[in-house]
């Protein structure tokens, strides 16, 4: 019996996806053993026909990350549903839009406008923008064409299962690989659909190993703007940390170093707007002796928007800035 | 007035124990004002979640009213301190993404300020009236059937 098939591919996203999943180190030998790997740019040398060649459903698991933002993402992700039976949202990009989903501050054309003439390194008198479709002597070339609107894989294609993180962490990583082998040999149900794999059902604060007491901050600072403490919680300092919004699973890494949550692992269930959430979480916390002098507070929170959708603007409500 | 004229369309997220109030007073003292504005009843103006605010102009919203006790008078006793501090943040976040902050609004309203209550609604109204429609659904619709078109 031939083995099973596997796919991973690599959408609008910087790449940490690709190298996280060698964070399973050599246990990658053994999803080699379970999978005939038919697809993954980054690792083999197969090519998009070859996936337009196969059956319907002939993939069983493809592990896609990466943000949708332009018409190459976006036929990919089709095919990609088309032909895998179980499709996987890999990391923070394709789970909630990501990094990638801030570019929904602005326009395609307000991006280029700042790529090619408005950068302080650029020199482009004559306007010299690239351009979609070209015709060289031996035929015509083009390129995938850019959207305004960064969406998650969600709201592009019908998703299986979520692997939140930026980037996952190996061990959760191979913690699905392993369950989906053993229901592989051995039998089982997979998980319900719609189903966060890899991490937990609780907040990145239940895994902070910081000591926690009650909350009263009177200002926001930078992690460099208070002495080093390795044991109060960030956010009792002062520290915007998006930890009370954001889904367990990671261990607590960036807190236990002394750097704030940023909100990477996406919202825990039951809570569909992150940003919304730290925004109402950090208001709660001002202590002062008047609400004026809480709005005053308040109202020096650097960037809220970068901030507390720093993951999810693409899977917020408003989804984008207005146009 | 004409038929196209736009009449935009307010959601009011109203305390119970003052705003509420302060509306019913306005209505049983036959007091006039536009009718614009959709009135939600929550517990206490800091119950109001910020979700809430982004879900009513995701959904066609023009502007939204939240109004709370008096501070000082909240019968959660600072409940709406809470408010008072997640509205210049919620500003702040609707200017960032283009949104003009006038479209959200805090007011305290107590349930004896029936006459205060038609003030401020006949204000907003007018003050969003001016701002235009905001339209967050089409243009979040027409953003996507662009994309699909293109890919297609």
């Amino acid at each position: 019996m031939s083995k099973p098939k596997f796919a991973m591919y690599w959408a609008a996203a910087c790449g940490g996806c690709e190298i996280a999943v060698l964070q399973i180190k050599e246990k990658i030998l053994e999803v080699a053993e379970n999978f005939d790997i038919v697809f993954w740019p980054v690792a083999t040398d197969f090519k998009y026909k070859d996936v337009e060649a196969m059956a319907d459903g002939e993939i069983l698991l493809t592990l896609f990350n990466g943000a949708v933002r332009n018409s190459e993402n976006e036929y990919m992700a089709h095919l990609l549903r088309q032909k895998s039976q179980v499709l996987v949202a890999f990391g923070a990009c394709a789970a909630q839009g990501g990094i990638p989903g801030l570019a929904n501050v602005s326009t395609a054309a307000e991006i280029k406008e700042l790529v090619y003439i408005d950068n302080p390194s650029v020199q482009n008198p004559d306007r010299v923008f690239p351009v979609e479709r070209f015709e060289v002597p031996e035929g015509e070339l083009d390129l995938p064409h850019l959207y305004d609107t960064v969406r998650a894989l969600d709201q592009v294609e019908d998703v299986d299962y979520y692997i939140p993180g930026c980037p996952p962490e190996g061990p959760q990583i191979w913690a699905v690989l392993e369950t989906i082998i053993g229901i592989l040999k051995n039998g089982g149900d997979l998980p319900p659909k719609g189903t966060v794999l890899g991490a937990g059902t609780k907040t990145c604060c239940d895994e902070c190993s910081r000591v926690k007491k009650e909350k009263k901050i009177t200002g926001f600072k930078k992690p460099w703007e208070v002495p080093w403490d390795p044991e109060t919680c960030l956010l009792e300092q002062g520290i915007i940390c998006m930890g009370p919004v954001t889904r367990d699973g990671c261990g607590g890494r960036c807190t236990s170093v002394g750097m704030p949550c940023r909100g990477c692992y996406g919202p825990p269930p039951g809570v569909t707007d992150q940003g919304a959430k730290m925004l109402s979480t950090l208001a709660s916390i001002i202590d002062a002796e008047s609400p004026e002098k809480i709005a005053e507070i308040a109202a020096t929170v650097p960037d809220p928007l970068g901030t507390f959708y720093r993951f999810g603007l693409a899977k917020s409500m408003l989804r984008r800035a207005k146009v | 007035m004409s038929a196209h004229e736009f009449e935009p369309r307010i959601v009011g997220f109203l305390c119970r124990w003052c705003s509420y109030n302060g509306a019913d007073l306005a209505g049983t003292s036959r007091m006039k004002y536009p009718p614009n504005l959709i009135p939600i009843k929550t517990n206490c103006s800091g119950r109001v979640d910020p979700t809430h605010v982004m879900k009513a102009f995701a959904e066609g919203a023009d502007g939204v009213l939240i109004s709370g006790c008096h501070p000082g008078d909240c019968h959660y006793i600072n409940g709406n301190w809470r408010t008072a501090g997640r509205y210049p943040m919620m500003k702040k976040l609707l200017e960032q993404l283009n949104i003009d902050p006038r479209r959200l609004r805090l007011e305290w309203v107590s349930a004896a300020e029936g006459d205060k209550w038609a003030r401020v609604v006949t204000e907003f109204i007018e003050e969003v009236r001016e701002l235009g429609p905001l339209g967050w659904k089409d243009q979040v619709a027409d953003e996507y059937e662009q994309q699909e078109a293109v890919s297609a």
